[in-house]
């Protein structure tokens, strides 16, 4: 074993970016201003390298056809080229092919997730799972039991919750949000009670940056037998993650995040608990056995796959996930993505303490952040930011970013996000506060 | 950047009618999902028609502001047949992606916003008291 010492990953050198920029066709477009594009908006989709493209070309130009159907050769390639990704992709978060479903998007994989618990109360409760399906008690809620989440989740984590409550009788709890803009998990321990039966929170916060604390809910669920899902769509595509090693059960994250094409999620979770969870969409691919009366299901993850699958955005989120680990030796890359990152949270962050007129929520710190920073300017709206920054070429978010209510929690209507990829470089940074600057003398 | 006309800018710091004010005959409350901004309207009607009053608390960006103040000018003291007429210029001119550079005549300081229909996604902000005030309208005159 070559003992050789760990070196922090360093950001990507100015050569190292530009290489990295020359994949992305997109990064040297103009835009209405006449001003090259800036991208910061991320945290919302992700630009795609060449690589990625030309993978979904290949596969329809070479291999298309509906996977997991028909003998013929295209449908045997197009089947290999499926399983494939799925096996990459699980590799890229330390999991198993076995225990990756490709869903739609993550809302998709978490929807399937609070299915499975109403689902699964509906079984116990008619006495009607399909046979070879067990009804596992874990998915069973009785009335006031109860589903814990946070205040700063996406929509995405807290409406698929609301909406299992008003199926079922149980009960949401949040975990709320510090004036400084914090996760309060000091309430986490009084929070997590005999009645809870799911614990759902996000990984990183995709408006405070915030990394949680993923170890402290885990123990808590774990001290009553609780279910945990993992938010990870802000987490996956910026931080080296290791899912299983994380300790929760389910996590959900999108591919269009990651570099990959839009119309692929994830779903990964532990295969012992895949099995335990009902089929969420129905119909083909899904099935063992059909009869008019009833069916029977395939194992996890076909189970959770019906109809013809996504298999070019599968196989384009396979060259997504290479692409990212090709950008360090050793496939290391998310060491080096995760670093750069951080390294230009950390400037804006000093660009903007410098601007007394500009506060900034979530962490104070870009080590505890994932690459991305949303902020308010006193006086000014952040859609009149928004407006000014896209008129100096400059792309972000604007609005409550899908969480309204830790908007309300944090007083703001909207705040400006600025969102980081690995392409991204300081001159970005620069770019912002020439228009932050316009956007104070304008409005303020 | 055609969009922020300096009476936009203007009608957005110093927003002409701004407050909620009694009496009222309606009130409605309308949000922007999207971005969360929020409009709380209400309006005032005679009983032979005319407008006396409508009063608004806006949370919102400056486009939105702008046109709830512009709003208030345009509509407070005149007939709602007028006040119909108004709303589809403006309608017209906030959604015609350019072509309609409006009618000061009818929409006096209101043509200033004809910039925003270059842009789709600030369109709804400036529709947003727009539509509240045909909302309110309808609870007062139900037609």
């Amino acid at each position: 074993m070559n003992a050789a010492p760990t070196l922090a990953a360093a950001p990507f050198d100015a050569a190292e970016l530009a290489a990295l920029r020359a994949d992305f066709p997109i990064l040297s477009r103009t835009t209405r201003s006449g001003r090259p594009l800036v991208y910061l908006d991320s945290g919302a989709t992700s630009q795609k390298p060449l690589a990625v493209l030309d993978a979904e070309r290949r596969f329809y130009t070479e291999h298309n056809a509906a996977v997991h159907r028909g003998a013929h050769q295209l449908a045997e390639e197009a089947t290999d080229a499926f399983e494939a990704a799925r096996a990459a992709v699980g590799a890229f978060v330390g999991a198993p092919a076995h225990e990756v479903v490709f869903t739609k998007n993550a809302t998709e994989s978490l929807n399937l997730v609070a299915h499975a618990f109403s689902t699964s109360t509906a079984y116990a409760q008619r006495g009607s799972a399909p046979q070879g399906q067990r009804v596992d008690p874990r998915f069973v809620l009785a009335e006031g039991d109860e589903v814990l989440v946070t205040e700063a989740e996406h929509h995405a984590n807290l409406v698929p919750w609301q909406e299992l409550c008003a199926r079922t009788g149980a009960v949401l709890r949040w975990v709320g949000v510090t004036d400084d803009g914090l996760l309060d998990a000091d309430a986490l321990d009084g929070l997590v009670t005999e009645r809870t039966r799911v614990v759902a929170f996000a990984h990183a916060s995709n408006v405070l940056g915030a990394v949680a604390d993923v170890a402290r809910f885990v123990a808590a669920a774990r001290r009553v037998g609780a279910v945990t899902v993992l938010d990870a769509c802000q987490s996956v595509p910026h931080l080296g993650v290791d899912l299983p090693a994380l300790g929760v059960d389910l996590a959900a994250f999108s591919g269009h995040k990651a570099l990959g094409p839009s119309g692929v999620g994830v779903l990964w979770g532990r295969a012992e608990l895949l099995e335990a969870m009902p089929p969420f969409l129905t119909g083909g691919s899904m099935i063992e056995l059909v009869r008019m009366e009833r069916s029977t299901y395939a194992p996890a993850p076909q189970k959770f796959e019906a109809g013809v699958p996504m298999a070019a955005q599968a196989v384009g989120l396979h060259a997504a996930v290479d692409y990212l680990r090709a950008l360090a030796p050793g496939g290391r890359g998310m060491e080096r993505v995760e670093a750069h990152e951080r390294a230009l949270t950390a400037l804006l962050l000093e660009r903007l303490a410098e601007l007394p007129w500009v506060r900034v929520v979530g962490p104070a710190a870009a080590a505890d952040r994932v690459g991305l920073v949303s902020f308010v300017l006193e006086g000014v709206h952040a859609h009149d930011v928004g407006q000014l920054l896209d008129d100096e070429g400059v792309a972000v978010r604007v609005g409550h970013h899908c969480a309204w209510p830790l908007h309300r929690r944090l007083g703001a209507a909207a705040t400006t996000r600025v969102s980081f990829g690995p392409y991204n470089q300081p001159s970005d940074v620069d770019a912002v506060l020439r228009g932050l600057h316009r956007a104070h003398e304008l409005f303020a | 950047m055609d969009l922020y006309q300096q009476l936009i800018i203007e009608h957005s710091k110093r927003p002409h009618g701004s407050g909620l004010r009694e009496p009222f005959g309606a009130q409605v409350h309308h949000v922007n999902p999207t971005c969360g901004d929020e409009v709380t309207l209400r309006v005032d009607v005679a009983d032979d028609g005319t407008v006396r009053d409508v009063s608004y608390d806006a949370e919102g960006c400056s486009i939105s502001r702008a046109s709830a103040s512009v709003l208030h000018d345009l509509v407070v003291g005149r007939p709602l047949e007028q006040v119909q007429r108004t709303r589809e210029a403006m309608h017209g001119m906030l959604t015609s992606r350019g072509e309609d550079a409006g009618d000061e005549d009818v929409l006096g300081d209101g043509v200033a916003l004809a910039g925003v229909s270059r842009y789709p996604a600030r369109v709804k902000c400036a529709l947003l008291s727009w539509s509240a005030l045909a909302d309110a309208v309808l609870r007062v005159r139900p037609c």
